[in-house]
């Protein structure tokens, strides 16, 4: 059944929301008097409610964040309520945006970013002052290291009271600066919807990114007849579309006399849409392609010119051709340390073409012989343009294809030892469409996921790359799933670490009866961690070790799920078809060899070209 | 692996019945390239590495006024570890605009990365890194012990400073001029025991008609401008 199987011999938080009001003989919530005022709004609206032709006119600060988020076209959006946030609540209670009740923050960032992923616009996640806002912080961080478009939105303690050490105040501002492209602290009724659309506008223009608007109570609770302007970014922000034409012919020119060129694409392809025609470039030319992790699915890993995945755990072929390459047009990368190894020896030979539309990548890490700032897919086409013979190399293709043999990803599936976590990811894959969705947490089954899955779309592959959050898998799987078409699968291959750090979202997709299906390889292990002590520090497995995991076939039940188990190769195929046919999410516990390990491996800061097929070789 | 889940009751592992990890020619096997890049990226002739010595320069930056922002560029420079030797802000002649002046000190690719995370800043609206020709300034207050007070008098003039204060123990000297001329004041002053400094770190204008505040080129922030810089640190002039 598997390609590569060579068979030898075969939280709920609820810590106090409700204690806000209790805290408040301080005087902070002055909602009392204000809710009055809403309530006359709301039996006004029900009595206009028949004839909605004409949104109704915006009456305070909250119903312009959500006339804001409705002109944006939001249709979704996870949060937890609290305190500060309220208003807003209060407002999207009239509104057609879907509200997801997440059971943690950090849940719903990362289904807020599973979901920009997916959809290509801001995923929108909601949550209160302090801990709620503290709570969405790994998300908002995963969703800056990944570029993914996302807008969260915080209610804060009154204006009056900040900086007192008000109940539930943080200087959430202050804590997500480092890890926002921007954040706003609203400070104007009459400003908070536009500074809500600004904020959506800069998360998906030029190189996305998380965005932040905090809302103070009383801002989101006063009166205003503002309404918000449309989506767009402040004049200060500048993105520049198109590369300079010289460069672009210079660049051209060294592509046509190249002799081994690569295509190295990254998540910048499939942000800026360009994985089309980029595919178109690298066929014309018959260039072989390499992608970063997050480029996963900007081209088909099943074309003869893919060489896959490239980096710490990248095939040994990829890792081949990044190294041996004299020219490299790389695409919406910002040439990551996992990607890269030691900067020395990391493509040594080569000229290097860089595409991004983020200035400040340009010869960070890596210099950039031939700098184009600019959108992937403008520039590429622009490129394709220009370029007018392909480059001589036959040789270097027949090389390429030479060490897909050489380093060929081909496992033993011995069949005296527990499951080989590849073959699952195998059968995962067979089991379902090609433009199924994967997710994953972090850790060797998230580098399995991206090693033995065969992407071939763009937006399929859902994971945190540059953060490397542990349980993003799951609450990622929710927002995924309300991004996807209705005939996309959603699976979600975890860890058994992974999926504990968030299971709690399991609440969620049985409440909302999500069709997700949860693999979790669990080896009992911090499996990763106990890889590297193995290679590292002489297998003195310190904290590596669970020894013990809750059965998650029994948890997913109490849950309300479904649940499934695999111990035996024999039970694959059939348990893995009877959770996919399951409408609501499934979660199949599966029980892999506890020893099994990732490679090839580069370790951190080696050479590319000397990845380890084995222990010994580290 | 049989059901139990009892803590602690897993099996110790036992040694692989088969080799563990995939096949292909061993690291030593393979080819090697020639090239080597340095730390910067740069590919380099690993027979002649020249390592890129840090300079010293100016980056004025015109920037919304508006709260946070001053905490924005300081926090970028210790997030991404940019050496600041000094930082100064204060109103413009547009009221909703301020002028943040860094002078700094990197190597050629450090200096090229700061003005390209500067601009990506929201609230900042241009960057500009000053000729070495730009006028500079700093004012220095020193207070030292006034025991020889017509020593002190003396070393002040020679100093163009001026003396804004005094007591019978103390008298606080004012200095402006370049950092160097500061540098040298204080060490002079230093025979008489200094008690407190405070200085203002450099502030800095274009020469003549040009425009300190020139609005940000897109295209200025390419490679290109990093391979050629014009702006090869000279010391500022003194007069
Ligand atoms: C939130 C978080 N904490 C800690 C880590 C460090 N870490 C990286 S991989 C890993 C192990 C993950 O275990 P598991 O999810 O079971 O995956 P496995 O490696 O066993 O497949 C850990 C602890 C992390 N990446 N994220
Ligand atoms: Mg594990």
């Amino acid at each position: 059944m598997s390609e590569r199987a060579t068979s030898i011999p075969p939280e709920e938080q609820h810590d106090d929301q409700d204690a806000d009001t209790t805290a408040n003989a301080g005087g902070d919530d002055t909602t009392a008097g204000g809710d009055d005022t809403t309530a006359g709004a709301t039996s006004a609206d029900t009595a206009a409610a028949g004839n909605d032709t004409q949104p109704k006119p915006v009456t305070t600060g909250a119903e312009s964040v959500v006339r804001a988020l409705e002109n944006a076209g939001v249709e979704y959006a996870f949060g937890v309520q609290g305190g500060a946030i309220m208003p807003v609540y209060d407002a999207l209670y009239d509104s057609e945006i879907t509200h997801v009740t997440m059971a943690h923050e950090q849940g719903a960032s990362h289904a807020a970013d599973a979901y920009g992923i997916v959809s290509g616009e801001p995923g929108v996640c909601l949550a209160t002052s302090g801990p709620g806002a503290t709570n969405l912080v790994t998300g908002i961080a995963d969703a800056d290291m990944d570029s993914d478009p996302m807008l969260a939105l915080t209610g804060q303690v009154p204006t009056d009271f900040v900086g007192n050490d008000a109940f539930q105040e943080t200087d959430t501002t202050g804590v997500t600066t480092p890890v926002t492209k921007d954040n706003t602290f609203a400070a104007d009724p009459d400003r908070v919807g536009t500074d809500v659309s600004e904020a959506f506008a800069l998360a998906r223009e030029g190189r996305p990114g998380p965005t932040l608007v905090d809302l103070p109570k009383d801002v989101t609770n006063a009166e205003t007849d503002r309404e918000p302007d449309e989506p767009a970014t402040p004049d200060t922000y500048e993105v520049t579309e198109e590369a300079d034409p010289t460069i672009v012919a210079s660049a051209a020119e060294r592509i046509e006399n190249a002799t081994r060129p690569i295509m190295l694409l990254g998540g910048g392809v499939i942000k800026g849409e360009a994985s089309e025609t980029c595919r178109e470039f690298a066929i014309e030319h018959d260039i072989p392609v390499v992608t970063t992790m997050p480029g996963i699915g900007s081209f088909p890993e099943d074309h003869e010119l893919s060489m896959e995945m490239a980096g710490m755990h990248g095939t040994g072929y990829a890792n081949m051709a990044i190294t041996h390459c004299d020219t490299m047009i790389a695409v919406g990368t910002r040439f990551d340390d996992r990607l890269t190894g030691g900067i020395e020896t990391f493509a040594p030979d080569a000229e290097i073409i860089h595409v991004d539309i983020d200035p400040a990548e340009i010869s960070k890490n890596i210099h950039a012989d031939y700098p184009l700032v600019g959108d992937a897919d403008t520039v590429v086409s622009q490129l394709a343009r220009a370029v007018e013979t392909s480059p001589q190399a036959t040789k270097w293709r027949a090389q390429c294809q030479q060490w897909k043999s050489d380093y060929s990803m081909a496992y033993d599936v011995p069949e005296d030892e527990p499951i080989q976590p590849e073959f699952v990811v195998e059968a995962l894959d067979e089991a379902t469409s090609d433009n199924a969705i994967v997710t994953t947490g972090v850790g060797q089954h998230q580098m399995w996921a991206c090693q033995y899955w065969t992407y071939t779309e763009p937006r399929t592959w859902v994971s945190s790359h540059g953060l490397g959050t542990m349980g993003y898998g799951l609450p990622a799987a929710i927002g995924a799933r309300l991004a996807a078409d209705d005939d996309q699968e959603v699976v979600c291959i975890d860890g058994d670490g992974s999926f504990l750090m968030t299971l709690q979202g399991l609440s969620v997709a049985v409440r909302e009866n999500l069709d997700i299906t949860v693999a979790v390889l669990n080896n009992e292990y911090i499996g990763m961690v106990r890889q590297w002590q193995d290679a590292f520090f002489e297998g003195r497995h310190s904290a590596s070790d669970y020894g013990w995991m809750p059965e998650f076939d029994k948890l997913a039940e109490a849950f309300g799920a479904s649940g499934f188990r695999i111990d035996e190769y024999d039970e694959v195929a059939d348990t893995i078809e009877a959770a996919l046919a399951e409408d609501g999410p499934s979660v199949i516990d599966v029980h892999i060899d506890p020893q099994a390990n990732v490679y090839p491996m580069v370790p951190s800061g080696g050479d590319n070209g000397q990845f380890a097929l084995a222990e010994d070789q580290l | 692996m049989s059901g139990e889940n009892e803590p602690n009751d897993r099996t110790e592992p036992t040694e692989p019945g088969h080799r563990r990890g995939l096949d292909g020619p061993a690291p030593e096997e393979r080819p090697t390239p020639a090239g080597r890049r340095n730390e910067q990226g740069i590919r380099i002739d690993p027979e002649v590495e020249a390592k890129q010595e840090p300079r010293r320069t100016v980056i004025s930056t015109l920037v919304e006024h508006e709260p946070g922002v001053l905490s924005d560029v300081s926090g970028l420079f210790s997030r991404r570890q940019f050496n600041i030797e000094s930082l100064t802000v204060g109103p413009t002649t547009d009221d909703d605009r301020a002028r943040i002046t860094l002078v700094v000190e990197e190597p050629d690719p450090g200096i090229d990365q700061i003005k390209k995370q500067l601009r990506k800043l929201i609230p900042v609206i241009s960057v500009r890194e000053l000729e070495s020709d730009a006028m500079r300034r700093e004012l220095a207050l020193v207070k030292i012990d006034a025991d020889r007070p017509s020593e002190v008098a003396a070393v002040a003039d020679m100093y163009d400073g001026k003396t804004v204060d005094s007591c019978p123990e103390t008298a606080t000297i004012e200095i402006t001029g370049s950092r160097q001329k500061i540098d040298a004041a204080i060490e002079t002053f230093e025979q008489f025991g200094i008690r407190e400094i405070d200085r203002t770190g450099t502030t800095a204008l274009a020469r003549g008609t040009q425009s300190t505040a020139a609005p940000a080129s897109t295209t200025e922030s390419t490679a290109e401008a990093a391979s050629h810089p014009q702006n090869q640190y000279a010391p500022a002039d003194d007069d």
